[in-house]
């Protein structure tokens, strides 16, 4: 019988053993990724054995520059484990930090076909790169970097099959919102991602989709292999070992769909809830926002920062709204520096943050009031997550967001996209 | 059903799709243990901390747990909840439940079964849990051994500790 893409990376990590649906894998762990947070005094032990400590990599993104002497103890506590192990792999505040997923995407640390934890939810972002990522607990973070190992309960796969292409002004986020509305939550369930058109979404886009697979429920979301990926982590990562994975012609999948991109349109998702929640825009548009922002791991990519310059361009963010954009990680922000984006958002009125987890986790900055209302191209819309829990937060692409802080109101961004080549 | 081995609690229901913001509320991430165990469903269910008894039972719908890694499954066991029950159980969360000793069961038919107020009684070993008010009897779904023995052993810290891999007391 044959294996989807996460049951032969699974298998795999595994010794070789042929993991099915069921199953609770025990499996070796290449890239553990420690986070400000795993360090918390309540969570963290002091480790006396390392399993191996070229495979784990330490990045501070939660709360950074650290607002409270809880999160600076933290901090200083993933200093002292770096120092006393030797680790090399350590994105402390400075250039090189930034977003944990977004910072594993930059290095190519997400090694296509192996075995990747993090102790953040949003971790198989890192599905993008054929990496079989999962978001786990703190302590299971103690327990893959002192045994090497982890395991996880291998579930059933939905295969999505992409065809065609987006057209302008539709992004990754919208392919997540309709399958978000269309398809619902996919709990112990995996997600692959492949099709004559999957090439056709940058790597950028498909971070976002896969990131967002966490609001899904799914436990694994994997993109196929292609060029454009073996190109880009060949440059970025020279030498390291890649086990780029197929699924078997014969695979066994729960459900197959296919989804026509060049079908889709930007869509909203409403507060309270991401999965069954999407509407079109035209339902919602006029409704009054305070604030707008792009960040997150979902949505602090480049390509976001190139999407939000375009609408921005020589306009300005309305009277009375707040629009608040946070580059993914510290090296994505000088790349849009150089590129011209941040100069054109900031003169449009936007503020630009650090990278850092920030109004996406309610953090320390970027909070809503009460009964305010944010319109976000990031994770979460859940009641309360970025602040006062009377607060109303809807959720789009970044051109969505663009386009409603300029108009002060949720606004259909497809005006700043017409003539674009598709 | 015999005694020692089954745990009882009354019944305290909550919907689908129960998100750990709503157990474990993110103004109280950085905060200790205890305060966060004070926060469980404050926004969700005002009040309900002080209603519930050290023992009760949670019975949860579709994907109980969805959201983020955060310890919310510690935060359930802390504030005294004895065991959940739901018709199914996101990953993540089941994840932090056997991390953290917390006695955390998919039961299909579960939320049917049940209203709130009544007396759940569940026997592991027998993988069943019975109403007692209405005598009906549910199969729960197995856990795997090696999961089980981490959730009923107390979860990882004490394994780790036991085999030399990390300290007895916190650092820094």
């Amino acid at each position: 019988m044959g294996m989807t893409i996460t049951e032969k990376i699974l298998s795999r990590a595994s010794g070789g053993s042929h993991v099915k649906p069921g199953d609770v894998a025990v499996v070796d762990v290449e890239t553990a990724v420690l986070m400000d947070m795993t360090f918390l005094p309540e969570g963290w032990r002091e480790v006396l054995k390392l399993h191996d400590k070229s495979k784990v990599a330490i990045v501070f993104d939660h709360l950074v520059p650290a607002p409270t002497i809880q999160a600076a103890m933290a901090q200083r506590a993933g200093r002292l484990f770096a120092e006393k192990f030797g680790i090399e792999r350590l994105h402390d505040v400075g250039p090189d930090q930034g977003i944990a997923h977004a910072v594993v995407a930059d290095r190519g640390y997400a090694l296509p076909g192996t075995v990747l934890v993090n102790g953040d939810s949003h971790t198989c972002a890192a599905g993008a790169f054929n990496c079989a990522a999962r978001g786990v607990g703190g302590p299971d973070m103690l327990f893959a970097i002192t045994t090497g190992t982890t395991w996880f309960r291998v579930g059933e796969t939905i295969r999505y099959d992409f065809t065609g292409k987006l057209r302008p002004g539709v992004s990754a986020k919208d392919i997540f919102l309709f399958i978000a509305g269309e398809y619902g939550a996919h709990v112990n369930q995996n997600i692959e991602y492949g099709g004559p058109g999957m090439s056709s979404i940058s790597l950028n886009g498909r971070r976002t989709l896969a990131t967002m697979g966490t609001e899904l429920s799914a436990e694994f979301v994997i993109f196929e292999p292609d060029d454009a990926l073996l190109d880009y982590m060949h440059r970025v990562n020279p030498g390291a070992t890649m086990h780029p994975t197929l699924p078997d012609a014969d695979a066994v999948y729960k459900e197959r769909r296919t989804i026509d991109l060049g079908s889709l349109e930007p869509l909203v998702a409403l507060p309270d809830a991401v999965v069954n929640n999407s509407v079109k825009i035209s339902a919602v548009a006029g409704q009054k926002i305070d604030q707008a922002f792009v960040g997150s791991c979902a949505n602090g990519t480049l390509d976001d920062m190139a999407v939000v310059a375009k609408v921005l361009a020589g306009r300005k963010v309305a009277k009375g709204t707040r629009f608040i954009v946070t580059p993914g990680t510290q090296a994505i922000f000088r790349a849009a520096l150089k590129a011209g984006y941040i100069e054109t958002i900031m003169e449009a009125g936007a503020v630009v943050t650090p990278a850092t987890c920030g109004a996406c986790i309610g953090g320390h900055m970027g909070l809503l009031g009460p009964d305010e209302v944010c319109i976000t191209a990031s994770t979460r819309n859940f009641k309360g997550r970025m602040g006062d829990p009377s607060a109303r937060i809807f959720m789009g692409s970044p051109a969505t967001v663009a386009a409603s802080a300029l108009a002060g109101a949720i606004t259909h961004p497809g005006a700043f996209f017409e003539g674009d080549a598709a | 059903m015999s005694g020692n081995n089954m745990l009882s609690g009354k019944v305290w229901k909550f919907g689908d799709n129960i998100n750990t913001d709503l157990m474990l509320p993110g103004p109280y991430l950085f905060r200790g243990e205890a305060e966060q165990a004070g926060a469980v469903f404050m926004n969700h269910r005002p009040g309900w901390l002080a209603e519930m008894k050290p023992g009760d039972a949670i019975i949860g719908g579709f994907n109980y747990g969805m959201g983020s890694s955060r310890p919310a499954a510690r935060s359930l066991r802390n504030c005294g909840v004895g065991f959940l029950l739901a018709e199914s159980i996101n990953g993540l969360f089941l994840r932090n439940c056997v991390n953290y000793g917390f006695r955390a069961f998919e039961c299909p038919g579960v939320t049917q079964a049940f209203e709130e107020g009544d007396r759940a009684e569940l026997i592991i070993e027998e993988w069943t849990v019975r109403n007692a008010r209405t005598g009906q009897a549910l199969a729960v779904s197995k856990l795997p051994k090696m999961l089980l023995d981490m959730m009923l052993g107390g979860g990882i810290f004490p394994m780790l500790e036991a085999q030399g891999l990390i300290a007895l007391k916190t650092a820094g």
